[in-house]
């Protein structure tokens, strides 16, 4: 029998857990005075207060999602992929070539092909660590990690080398041609009297993203190869008896996360920046993990949980706009927040549990 | 409609404090973090220069992000602040796309010179020259015909930089080995101080005496360890002779506090157009103080301020790396 409710372990763990981690950073906000009810209402104002808030926490929270589901997938597996970052480096790499390379003459062939070639290059970097963990022993962790750095000395190189149009000092692309510009929610949602999202970066991937989720949820839950991956995860022996070759769910879980973390490409290069930066991924791979640990590794709550690092972001944003609270603070914040509803699920469950086995002593 | 409401209320609630006094102005700081011992912090220092001296306040922002960089210029603008100063090369394209939408606005940006918009002021540096002059001093002080160059991140502009320094070292002594590393190739090339410290080792083992660090952060570590194994670096953008007396044979200066500084002072009416600032205008230029008198000799200092005169007259050109995205004195 398990020890308390599926609707405290859902939604009363991460509920405390938040409240926590916003008494605890209000405490740090006043230990260097400033007013932390004053932040606080800057950052959901700011982030949740508007269509333009809206629209910068959707398009972080788009991010989120890609990268939270590609760690999901592979923790299914029992594959702790810490590449999402380098993944997401080369998916930019391969939306950039299909976007700067190709005639489009329209976005949406454009999009599915870009994204065809972010998943694409994704899946490629991830696939060189799957083979080694699957065949090699070599540790995932590890080899994912290494090709972060790889991947980012690559990026550098073709930027600096190969790409960047003659004469421009900054290392990156051209622009991407018109034709491949996605449509953002400014151009979807307005009226002509009535502008909303104005200026803001969200655009359709964002529904890519909800696609990817429920994509993810199918291939997880009601398809025989996410069986397979969820059997070898849960035990490798018992999935090599049950005839699951390890090797080719190692293999094929890595390349699906590869991908999907690429697929964030999309949204960065192809939605916002319309070019590619060096920097366009700035840490989205690894708030990813993140974002999956919170969402126990279930579309649903990798969707909420990239909405809340969404909305950390943008409001963090505008905490560091209007007041003088030093950018280094606001990372603290998030941190705070990462290390209340990941590390520390602990503290939380186990007074909890206890309560609810008392109380269900006392009602027996 | 909210947002309507919201921009309205925001734009109002900023006219009401700031009700008759000049526009404020706003300073937008790089990735790196306003202290990071260098570019940024130069821009800081100007500011707070300003503030000081006058009296007055200014906004300022970290970016922690890309998608930041419109979004800090636009909110700023519909603030009212003005002008708006942006540093780094990173703000190029953002302002491309923002500047046209606030004609009112003047914005400035430093390290980058190839925009066109009539609300733009834009301030290049000559590194290249100041990095010849410190080229000159390296050979001169070198005793064993090797001096080294170690840039931070792998970009155009750091290249600029080392391609000066090897011209210089080259026209002392056409037979010097320059020895060029890079830190890295991300971000976090830039703060560091102990590859940068490794790095200055290797060079040593190589035979070089004189190293200079165009770096950022991470030129701190560089500077550390040649005074530990007593050989000669030259700091970059501010003076750093200080660091370690009697060790830092110069710095190769790059003035963004003064650009900084005089944005500020101007105020809204700053002026605009393309900028550059090279020896002629003492945007760039190699530093003199105690610390390293007793380094450089009065031949050394007559042969480069006679290389600076002639630079300034158009006597003795100093190739860009810009020019044809390559150097004739250094391989990269």
């Amino acid at each position: 029998m398990e020890k308390m409710p599926k609707w405290a372990d859902v939604v009363l763990i991460p509920v405390i857990s938040l409240l926590l981690a916003t008494i605890l950073s209000a405490i740090v906000i006043l230990a260097i005075g400033e007013d932390p009810i004053e932040a606080v209402n800057l950052m959901v104002t700011g982030a949740l207060g508007s269509t333009y808030g809206w629209g910068y926490t959707l398009y972080y929270a788009t991010n989120f999602i890609f990268t939270g589901l590609a760690v999901a997938v592979a923790f299914h597996a029992r594959l702790f992929n810490i590449g999402g970052e380098g993944q997401a480096m080369l998916g930019g790499l391969g939306v950039a070539m299909v976007c700067l390379y190709v005639d489009w003459p329209h976005w949406s062939i454009a999009l599915i092909a870009a994204a065809l070639g972010a998943a694409l290059f994704g899946a490629a970097w991830a696939a060189i660590p799957a083979y080694l963990q699957a065949k090699r022993g070599s540790h995932i962790v590890i080899t994912t990690i290494m090709f972060n750095f790889i991947a980012a000395a690559f990026l550098n190189y073709m930027l600096v080398n190969v790409m960047r149009p003659q004469g421009s000092q900054d290392p990156a692309t051209a622009r991407f041609p018109e034709a491949v510009h996605l449509p953002t929610f400014q151009s979807m949602f307005s009226s002509a009297e009535n502008i909303v999202f104005r200026g803001a970066p969200a655009n359709i991937s964002f529904f890519v993203a909800l696609l990817a989720c429920v994509a993810v949820w199918a291939l997880i839950w009601r398809t025989r190869l996410g069986y397979e991956i969820r059997a070898y995860g849960h035990s490798e022996t018992g999935a090599v008896y049950a005839g699951i070759s390890p090797v080719r769910i190692t293999i094929v879980a890595m390349l699906i996360s590869g991908a999907l973390a690429g697929l964030m490409a999309i949204n960065n290069v192809m939605g916002e920046a319309e070019r590619l930066v060096l920097n366009s991924t700035e840490g989205a791979g690894f708030i990813g993990i993140a974002v999956a640990l919170m969402g126990r590794s279930h579309p649903f709550g990798v969707f909420l949980a990239a909405i809340l690092f969404g909305f950390l972001y943008q409001g963090g944003a505008e905490l560091a706009l209007w007041t003088s609270i030093p950018r280094e603070l606001i990372v603290v914040i998030q941190a705070l927040v990462i290390l209340f509803t990941g590390a520390l699920d602990n503290m939380v469950r186990m007074p909890l549990e206890k309560l609810f086995l008392a109380l269900r002593k006392g009602s027996a | 409609m909210t947002l309507m409401k919201s921009l309205m209320g925001a734009a109002a609630a900023v006219a009401l404090t700031a009700g008759a006094a000049l526009a404020e102005p706003a300073l937008i700081f790089d990735l790196g973090g306003k202290f990071d011992k260098s570019f940024n912090e130069a821009a800081h220092n100007g500011a707070s220069r300003w503030a000081e001296e006058t009296g007055g306040t200014y906004r300022e922002i970290e970016m922690q992000s890309e998608a930041q960089r419109e979004q800090a210029l636009r909110r700023f603008a519909e603030a009212g602040s003005n002008p708006i100063i942006t540093m780094g090369f990173g703000m190029a394209d953002p302002l491309s796309a923002v500047a046209a939408d606030y004609p009112d606005t003047t914005f400035v940006v430093v390290d980058v010179t190839w925009l066109d918009a009539p609300n733009l002021r834009q301030v290049g540096f000559a590194e290249h020259e100041g990095s010849y002059l410190v080229g000159m001093m390296a050979a001169m002080a070198s005793k064993s015909g090797t001096v080294g160059f170690i840039g931070g991140m792998d970009v155009p502009l750091i290249r600029h930089f080392g391609c000066g320094y090897a011209q210089g070292a080259k026209a002392v002594n056409p037979e010097i080995n320059v020895v060029a590393n890079m830190t890295g190739t991300t971000p976090a090339a830039w703060n560091d101080p102990v590859k940068g410290s490794e790095l200055t080792k290797a060079q040593i083992s190589q035979g070089a005496d004189v190293v200079y660090a165009a770096a950022g952060g991470t030129g701190v570590g560089v500077l550390q360890t040649a005074a530990d194994e007593g050989i000669l670096s030259i700091g970059v953008d501010s003076n750093q002779n200080h660091l370690h007396p009697g060790k830092v044979l110069t710095s190769m200066l790059k003035r963004v506090d003064v650009a900084v500084y005089d944005a500020m002072s101007a105020g809204d009416n700053v002026e605009t157009g393309v900028f550059v600032m090279g020896l002629a205008e003492d945007g760039v230029g190699y530093a003199m103080d105690d610390n390293n008198a007793p380094l450089v000799s009065d031949d050394m200092k007559a042969a480069v301020d006679k290389a600076r005169q002639d630079i300034i007259d158009g006597n003795v050109s100093v190739v860009s790396y810009y020019e044809n995205d390559s150097c004739p004195a250094l391989q990269f």
